[in-house]
């Protein structure tokens, strides 16, 4: 049991290793480097002299990848090229405004599509199933941003509801963020409602064609409890690692949602990044989505672990 | 004469296709249980005969419908009751012991937790008054530490174990019938042996009515009162059980009997010959009238009825003439000197060391296959029989080159090497074995047709293309009795039996000189499976070709095995002609397995010598079957490989106890025969 | 082929599928003869009209015709996306199938950087690419094209690993056949549909990604006519001319949706439950 913990962390720590080379070795690859690319056609005389030294672009590139990693795990990502400012300065307001967002998000989310999908499997192909499938369907494939043009036109635009854009300063505490939030929590949540609701159904169905599910009925269960005590958790099981990945979705489409509304968060940080050619922060932030993420597949691995006695205890 | 339990009327369900049409599993089925009966039903694949127990507990699989009829239950009527009164007699008043304990245990409940929810439902017991039951169920159904038991998951534990453990579960709730659907299947012989002792003597304990489904003859002579015969979703004979197996009245019941191989008859069973009509088509006749040697005209003018016949009831109506005999066929092997194939002291081990355990050093496990040595001569039938995990498949593959040798050789007769993998031969080697497998369905590629199955080896070992290779791989459907049309055919358009079939012709279009058989029948019906042993002998005679037969079932090898091979944990117990291994003196593995075998014959009883324990892997050092050997003479047993004892004619035991050519044992050790439970 | 089809259309879901994707595509092939107006063109005296007669979906803040511009407005994303998502099914398709054949070691080394990939969020590292190599369709095809590729080997090796294991490709393994025959003959012919259903699937969210990254200013350059970069540049005056954002979601929406509606009717009428699967 220890070991099986200790191998999942193992996993995790390669992925962000892994992750982490991968996007230095990126921007390595890049024609030039940071410095030229971000004053393209100033990048000549002292600007650029000052650019790389600043960057530390005189050194080796292990040098720098090994300073990169080890500042991260510290909390200092480098100096942001367009802001002339320490990235860590700039994106802790940043980070709390997104993970509040995200956060939200998933909380609302996450037990409202497990019990929406374990509804919709229970019933399979019955009314509720099949509308509930469907509108899954349509949340799962329409864009974000044109659920949330909608979303705009219709509850800040004709009703007036909510405000269409932030309009507040990144820190402004929960309270005055909280109606600019509302919006942009229902389009994500929208999505990752949809993708977990459909896994969790079809492994409901799954289950609920297994022998013990046959068994317990035959054993005289009623039906409510054969859903809550034989098909929920081992339901659970498969559908947790999906989970987890759309957690992936929760992420990009914080991108996306972040830039409509104009939110304050990493998101609109790091498109603007990508305008304005500033390659360290846009490292830096993916950096951090990325380490949430393997943060959460993490999370998911674990709570299996603790569901399924067949992975917890291999033979006896 | 008493009320019966159990009444099933003129039932008939089945599916309903889109267009209203109806498609019967069962059709006017109609029978009936006393209190405290055992009625054994028995059919092959597709006969209905799970189903019919399903409904008497008045549950039907998804998609079924009930067309006409009853299934009553103790006063009851199963489906016109309502859906709260139905679930409460379920796993009370009775209760079902599944075929797959494995998979119909929720994997993320423990034992007890199941057990207790059962008598939750169905007792007025509180917490602790259900935690002592809990432990009592346990250890009436004879699990060790109950303690222990009812704290574990499924999954840790075995086979035997789980079904134990289902059983507790069944008795939750004072039932008053059982319904068990092949609650043996699947589990080794000595274990079925085992659960089979204690459900008999459980029934009586309780007084209570068991209603046992099986396709094995053996086990529903073992257990049952009565016997049901089913075919084709119908009744076709009904009687007590040593009426309907001593002097089988309808030639359905004859044909499957003569169908199973004895341990005590060598030779191929007669076999049946045609497939059953399909589940839920439509019948104008008899349905057994194409497969059946009295068949007259008559017989397709009807669907015949069941007539009381003696304490029995018969659907035929020429039951009271005289049958044709069905006799077994007694091969007549050609084996020739030469020698086919050598395997020397071989050793196989799947254990590949990982890195870290590379770098500590730790030691391995004992090998999975461990002095294996036998000679196979040319036209000569080597049966290896052992039970699951007995690593006989194991040396199959290695044979074929799909798992590697730790130690040892394989040679051919000629002395060509087979040590190597598949990669490592040449393709004139690799033609010269070749192998049938288990399963039909997953051994042919279902997007492949016939012919483009058998032609791939044709082009592969005799570079045969286009119109040749057609007309060989025609020439080979022939020769395995299959119509040349089935060329053009895709494997899901043919029956399990036609599929073997296939799988045998591909292995012969090699034109082998040994071919490698693994459990080729198990998957087949009996009545099925004796064909596929005569066809399989038949090649043998025309090609000359060796045969490796690996089965776990004894009955079968005796059949069609010239030598054979007896193994326990991947090491061979005993090994020598075939009339010489099964008789004695034994080896105390291949007595434990001799004496677990069930025939149809109610009046033979399985000895149960060695207790029914599972074991993962082969003990490190000395005998493989120290552990449960119920002869064991000491610790020598635990320490020392035992020796090989040649008697006569190659007949050789490895064991430590002295025997004789004549059969007695000289050691000190008295065989302690284990009481049947 | 047509067999299939049949049994695609015969399902409300299935017709509408099939529908949607095969109008998109006409739209989209003939485009030039449909739209009245060249869709670059601009005209300062038809600035922001609702729509009427001339211009049914009326004019955006340049005065461009919006309806020549959203009839042009998936041409350049289907092509983007279609290949994409070729290049995706081709690559994960075949190293899928090599290593859920092949198994053993290399298969599991190769599965763990798999994962590693898996477990990064693509879309952001396609940004941090975009932000080195400069946005549009030469940067997009070859990311989209890997990453979806990625996942694509994850499901088909899935698959793969429990048809090798069945019987009939042991007996080509013992036989002595060549990986490649193994690979085409006995693997491929039973992963097909997987392949197939798993490219239409990739398709729609490749098309779903391709237009948010228009939208976001990465995808589409200024002036050519793409859903997701029109409603980026209309969207400001959405509580005064909606038209302009209206009608560039309803087209993208519906060849989403089309398109994936087709993936699961085809997926569905070859057997298979794709459901299982959505998000890997």
């Amino acid at each position: 049991m220890p070991s099986l913990i200790l191998r999942r962390f193992g996993f995790a720590a390669f992925t962000i290793g892994f992750v982490s080379i991968v996007m230095f070795a990126a921007v390595e690859a890049l024609p030039g480097n940071v410095c030229t690319s971000f004053l393209q056609r100033f990048a000549q005389g002292p600007r650029l002299e000052r650019c790389i030294e600043q960057q530390g672009l005189d050194r080796s590139a292990l040098a720098r990848y090994g300073d990169w990693v080890a500042g991260a795990a510290q909390g200092d990502f480098g100096y942001s090229l367009k802001k002339r400012k320490p990235i860590n300065e700039l994106i802790w307001e940043r980070f709390r405004n997104t993970a509040l967002l995200g956060g939200l998000a998933a909380l609302l989310a996450i037990p409202f599509a497990i019990f929406l999908g374990i509804a919709a499997g229970v019933r399979r192909d019955r009314p509720l199933d099949l509308s509930l499938s469907g509108a899954a369907m349509l949340a799962m494939t329409v864009p974000e941003f044109v659920t949330a043009t909608a979303l705009i036109y219709v509850f800040a635009i004709s009703l007036q509801w909510f405000p269409a854009v932030t309009i507040v300063s990144p820190g402004a505490g929960f309270l005055q963020m909280l109606p600019n939030i509302v919006l942009p929590v229902i389009v994500l949540s929208a999505v990752l409602i949809a993708h977990i609701m459909r896994m969790m159904r079809a492994s409901v169905i799954d289950v609920m064609a297994s022998d013990y599910v046959q068994m317990a009925r035959l054993k005289g269960v009623p039906e409510r409890q054969i859903i809550w005590k034989h098909v929920v958790p081992n339901a659970m099981i498969p559908a947790l690692n999906v989970i987890a990945l759309t957690i992936a979705w929760l992420l990009a489409g914080v991108v996306v949602v972040e830039k409509v509304f104009n939110y304050p968060g990493l998101g609109t940080l790091m498109i603007q990044a990508i305008y304005d050619r500033d390659l360290p922060m846009v490292q830096a932030i993916a950096l951090i989505f990325s380490v949430i993420y393997v943060g959460v597949n993490l999370l998911a691995d674990l709570t299996a672990l603790a569901l399924d006695p067949r992975l917890r205890r291999k033979g006896h | 004469m008493t009320e019966p339990l159990i009444k099933i009327e003129d039932l008939s369900l089945g599916f309903t296709a889109k267009d209203g049409r109806q498609a019967p599993i069962l059709r006017g089925l109609s029978l009936e249980l006393a209190p405290g009966e055992t009625l054994g039903i028995v059919g092959e694949s597709g006969s209905g005969k799970s189903t019919v127990a399903l409904a008497m507990m008045g549950y039907l699989k998804p998609g079924l419908s009930v067309f006409r009829g009853r299934a009553v239950f103790d006063g009851n009527d199963m489906f016109a009751l309502p859906e709260k009164e139905r679930t409460s007699l379920r796993g009370s008043s009775i209760a079902l012991i599944p075929q797959n304990a494995g998979q119909a245990l929720t994997p993320t409940l423990k034992i007890g937790q199941q057990i207790d929810e059962a008598l939750r439902l169905h007792t007025a017991l509180n917490a602790d008054e259900r935690k002592i039951k809990v432990l009592e169920l346990l250890n009436r159904v004879r699990l060790p530490s109950p303690e222990d038991i009812a704290e574990r998951y499924p999954h840790e534990l075995s086979g035997g174990q789980q079904q134990r453990a289902a059983v507790a579960m069944a008795l939750a709730g004072n039932a008053k019938a059982l319904l068990l659907d092949e609650p043996t299947t699947g589990l080794d012989v000595t274990t079925q042996a085992h659960i089979l002792e204690f459900l008999r003597s459980l029934a009586k304990e309780l007084g209570v009515a068991m209603i046992y489904v099986s396709h094995d003859l053996g086990v529903i002579a073992r257990v049952a009162d009565r016997v049901a015969v089913m075919y084709a979703g119908m009744l076709v004979e009904e009687g007590p059980t040593r009426d309907v197996l001593r002097a089988p009245n309808h030639p359905y019941t004859r044909g499957l009997l003569a169908s199973i191989p004895r341990l005590g008859e060598p030779g191929i069973p007669a076999s049946m010959p045609g497939v059953p009509p399909a589940v839920g088509s439509e019948l104008t006749a008899c349905a057994f009238a194409d497969r059946c040697p009295q068949v007259r005209p008559h017989c397709k003018d009807g669907v015949p009825v069941l007539e009381p016949r003696g304490e029995c009831q018969v659907r035929c109506p020429f039951a009271g003439e005289p049958a044709p005999d069905h006799l077994s066929t007694l091969r007549e092997p050609q084996v020739r000197e030469a020698r086919a194939l050598e395997l020397q002291d071989v050793a196989i081990s799947y254990h590949k060391p990982g890195f870290m355990n590379r770098w500590l050093k730790k030691p391995e496990p004992a090998p999975t296959v461990d002095r294996a040595g036998f000679v196979l001569k040319k036209g000569e039938t080597l049966g290896l029989v052992g039970e699951s995990g007995s690593g006989k498949s194991t040396i199959l593959r290695a044979i074929a080159g799909l798992a590697g040798t730790r130690k040892g050789s394989v040679t051919l007769g000629d002395g060509e090497s087979l040590n190597a993998p598949v990669a490592g031969r040449n393709r004139e080697t690799l033609r010269r074995v070749q192998m049938i497998f288990q399963n039909a369905d997953a051994s042919l590629n279902p997007r492949q047709s016939i012919g483009e199955i058998l032609m791939a080896p044709l082009k592969l070992y005799f570079g045969l293309k286009g119109a040749e290779a057609q007309a060989r791989a025609e020439a080979l459907l022939e020769a395995v009795r299959l119509p040349a049309r089935y060329m053009s055919h895709f494997p899901g358009q043919l029956s399990g039996g036609e599929k073997q079939r296939v799988g045998v012709a591909r292995a012969f279009a090699a034109n082998p000189e040994v071919t490698l058989c693994d459990e080729v029948t198990s998957a087949l019906d009996v009545s099925v499976q004796a064909a596929a042993l005569a066809l399989l002998t038949r090649l043998q005679r025309e090609n000359g070709s060796s045969y490796i037969f690996v089965s776990h079932d004894l009955a079968v090898v005796r059949a069609v095995s010239d030598r054979v091979a007896v193994l326990y944990q991947g090491r061979i117990c005993e090994s020598g002609p075939a009339e010489q291994v099964y008789a004695p003196p034994y080896h105390p593995y291949t007595q434990t397995l001799m004496g677990a075998v069930l025939e149809p014959d109610p009046d033979t009883a399985p000895t149960l010598l060695a207790n029914d324990m599972s074991e993962k892997a082969p003990p490190a050092t000395g005998c493989p079957f120290q552990r449960r050997c119920a002869k064991r003479i000491g610790s020598i047993c635990d320490t020392m490989v035992p020796p090989a004892q040649e008697l006569a004619d190659g007949h050789v035991i490895h064991c430590h106890i002295r025997m004789s050519a004549a059969g007695c044992q000289e050691a000190a050790a008295v065989p302690e025969l284990m009481p049947a439970e | 082929m047509l067999k299939l089809l049949a049994t695609i259309a015969s399902k409300p879901s299935g017709a509408l599928g099939l529908g949607l994707t095969l109008f998109h595509l006409a739209l989209a092939v003939l485009a030039p003869w449909i739209a009245p107006f060249d869709p670059t063109a601009q005209n300062a005296d038809a600035i922001l009209l609702a729509p009427n007669a001339t211009h049914l979906m009326g004019t955006d803040t340049l005065g461009r015709d919006v309806f020549s511009r959203v009839v042009h407005g998936g041409r350049l994303a289907i092509a983007v996306t279609f290949t994409a998502a070729v290049i995706a099914t081709l690559w994960g398709g075949f190293a899928g199938i090599f290593f859920g054949t092949v198994g053993g070691r290399v298969d599991e080394y190769s599965m763990r950087i798999v994962d590693a990939f898996l477990s990064m969020p693509w879309l952001l590292f396609l940004l941090l690419i975009i932000s080195i190599g400069g946005a549009g369709p030469l940067t997009i095809i070859p990311n989209l094209g890997f990453f979806y590729g990625v996942a694509v080997l994850r499901v088909v090796r899935g698959a793969a690993m429990q048809v090798s294991a069945r019987d009939f490709v042991t007996a080509a393994k013992a036989r002595g056949e060549a990986l490649w025959p193994i690979l085409t003959r006995e693997m491929f012919p039973n992963l097909s549909d997987i392949l197939l259903v798993e490219g239409a699937m990739r398709w729609s969210w490749m098309l779903l990604a391709f237009s948010s990254l228009s939208f976001l200013g990465f995808g589409a350059t200024p002036p050519t006519p793409d859903w997701g970069l029109m409603v980026a540049q209309e969207r400001g005056l959405l509580s005064t001319a909606p038209w302009g954002v209206f009608w560039p979601c309803v087209a993208l929406s519906s060849l989403i949706i089309g398109i994936n509606l087709l993936a699961d009717a085809v997926g569905k009428a070859l057997g298979l439950d794709r459901a299982t699967a959505v998000a890997v």
